[in-house]
């Protein structure tokens, strides 16, 4: 299998060099293969949603590297990151955050609309997706008319619909409840399986944690331990 | 998508956008509304002194205009006739002895504008005729009969029929003196312009001055006064030795207050759309603040700059585009129906008076206001996007996409 993800000593500090730096990475090292379903856990201030922003394009590390595939993330300036995010990385968060004035549909064809993909390939893609999240019926609706969990159903699906290299989900089920967070599981696990879409979870839920197939924990901004199941 | 996104927006907080959106149309309404009464206004004094006493066009000699001396009289009047009576823009004409002189009563003398004319043929120049308040237009009195403003009999205690005096000067400098008796009484909008001038025969004046029959003034009208330029330079080009003079150039402060008045409405219009900016900006600055989640998703997934500031923008313009219209429509339609019905000033008539305006106004507004003012809401609306659109990308995507 071939690494997704590569971060090689990366680290971020607040205020460095001063009487108040903040370590919140201290040297991560860490590779994803393709097709993995890894959660990243530790206590808050671990350093997880750091660690993310930067795998995931959205912030700047203060040493060290990460490539994504084969491109070093680290090395972009901020028009690259947006542009290399659209292609690249697929999102998935804790709030959901569709955008309310569209519907299901409109929400998950938004992305491949941004990416400037023929109409027909859309319309296909989105209505595949939908389906395998189990929203095939609720596609004209909007978020306000659906429930959290199958909101952030459509996340994922909006998540996979760039096809990207892999997904990250910052708490994805902090916001749901039980049955939601075994439905939204299932999804994700399958797409995993059938599809190989590579996971990335921050999370601190324990029913992610046991369905992850490798758990990264965090502490003070370092790995402290590295699971496969 | 970008553009349903943003007009979906919009109708996201109706209340809100409502405000604004009443706000913009009530802004431009008014706005329109009081540049249209304005406008009429000043048409409205523009007119008045066009039919009552300036004209179209006037033509006199160059060194009367330079010196309002009696004896620079139009030597060849036949030559100016005939050019006018050539001129297709030319509805009418009438000849006018000009002089300034004194005017007295028992109540005292007054200086004043001394015009000689042909009753018959000024009818045809000026409205002069209708403005009459007590007795006629030179009707029932034979000899030396006075048409006189009503502001003017009330300082010279004068009533119809009544006597005065009018001393000017001859070519020679003497002084002559002629008895006048009072034949009518008028009244225009221009009460100053009331006090000033006073209507004769011109018979009568020439008898005055030893039997001269010239005229210093031709007053013209045209037939349209959008032909009032360039008949005035076809005259000019075919009486090269006189002086031939649009009323604007006659009276340049009414030619100027016509100009003024344009800019002006500009300028208050854009005072307007400056205080709905304003507005504007504050609700799309609240509007980007309470999205900030949203727009950090959108920066998130790989929306770039230029799509995020054009989404906020569109969005600000979408919400002029709906209260400009509505506010300009509503415009229109007040003042068309003021424009006919016209609005009754009276109630502070004589401070209307002491300009040249007449107390009833009717409001009028040029078709090519409208668009403009269109025009001008959208720019404005450009304007105050930019301010909250910027607002909106310099949000960090990490921290936006957790906002509370």
């Amino acid at each position: 299998m071939s690494a997704v993800i590569r971060t090689n000593n990366l680290q971020k500090y607040y205020n460095p060099g001063e009487p108040l730096e903040v370590r919140a990475l201290d040297g991560v090292t860490l590779e994803i293969e393709r097709g993995e379903f890894t959660a990243i856990v530790g206590p808050s201030g671990s350093g997880k949603t750091t660690l993310l922003n930067i795998i995931g394009g959205l912030d700047h590390q203060t040493g060290g590297t990460a490539h994504i595939g084969d491109t070093e993330i680290t090395a972009l300036n901020d028009n690259q990151l947006i542009d290399f995010r659209l292609h690249n990385i697929g999102f998935v968060f804790q709030a959901y955050n569709l955008i309310p004035v569209l519907t299901a549909k409109e929400n998950v064809e938004f992305i491949m609309l941004l990416q400037k993909r023929p109409k027909a390939e859309r319309d296909a893609r989105t209505e595949e997706l939908l389906t395998e999240v189990g929203l095939a019926d609720k596609m004209n609706n909007r978020p306000m008319e659906m429930s959290g969990g199958q909101q952030q159903r459509v996340a994922v699906a909006r998540a996979l619909a760039s096809k990207p290299q892999f997904v990250l989900a910052d708490e994805p089920t902090a916001n749901l409840d039980s049955q939601s967070t075994a439905d939204l599981l299932d999804i994700m696990a399958e797409l995993n399986q059938k599809e190989h879409v590579t996971f990335l979870f921050s999370t601190h839920d324990q029913r992610v944690i046991d369905r992850a197939r490798r758990v990264v924990t965090l502490e003070d901004g370092k790995i402290i331990s590295d699971v496969r199941k | 998508m970008l553009i349903k996104i943003a007009w979906r927006n919009v109708w996201r907080n109706g209340l809100r956008s409502g405000v604004v959106i009443a706000s913009i149309a009530t802004g431009i309404w008014a706005g329109l509304f009081v540049i249209s009464v304005s406008s009429g206004l000043n048409e409205q004094r523009t007119k008045d002194a066009l039919d009552s006493y300036l004209s179209h066009v006037q033509i006199h000699t160059p060194k009367f205009v330079e010196d309002n001396n009696v004896e620079y009289r139009i030597e060849n009047l036949d030559e100016v006739i005939n050019a006018l009576d050539n001129n297709s823009n030319v509805k009418a004409y009438a000849e006018r002895v000009v002089l300034s002189g004194m005017v007295s009563s028992s109540a005292g003398g007054f200086g004043t504008r001394i015009t000689g004319i042909d009753p018959e043929h000024e009818k045809n120049v000026s409205t002069m005729h209708e403005k009459v308040v007590d007795g006629a237009y030179f009707e029932g009195i034979k000899r030396n009969p006075i048409f006189i403003g009503k502001k003017l009999a009330d300082k010279l205690k004068v009533e119809l029929r009544k006597k005065v005096v009018l001393t000017f000067q001859k070519d020679n400098g003497d002084l002559v003196t002629g008895a006048f008796r009072v034949v009518g009484i008028y009244k225009t909008a221009n009460s100053k312009a009331d006090e000033m001038n006073i209507f004769v025969q011109a018979s009568d004046i020439n008898r005055l001055l030893d039997g001269s029959a010239g005229f210093h003034e031709v007053a013209v009208i045209t037939k349209d006064l959008t032909m009032v330029d360039t008949t005035a330079g076809s005259l000019r080009a075919a009486l090269p030795n006189l002086s031939v003079r649009s009323w604007k150039q006659v009276s340049p402060d009414l030619g100027y207050a016509d100009e003024m008045m344009m800019q002006m409405l500009y300028i208050i219009i854009m005072i307007i759309l400056l205080a709905l900016s304003f507005g504007i900006v504050n609700t799309m600055l609240m509007a980007v603040l309470e999205r900030k989640r949203e727009l950090g998703m959108l920066m998130s997934v790989g929306m770039n700059k230029t799509k995020v500031f054009f989404m906020i923008v569109v969005e600000t313009v979408f919400i002029s585009l709906v209260g400009g219209p509505i506010g300009v429509l509503l415009g229109f339609l007040t003042v068309s129906y003021f424009g006919s019905a016209g609005i009754d000033l009276s109630v502070v008539g004589k401070g209307l008076e002491e300009f040249g305006i007449s107390t009833m106004i009717y409001p009028n507004l040029q078709p090519k206001f409208y668009i403009d003012v269109t025009i001008m809401v959208i720019v404005a609306a450009i304007i105050s996007s930019i301010y909250p659109a910027r607002k909106a990308l310099q949000l960090k995507p990490a921290e936006a996409v957790r906002a509370i």
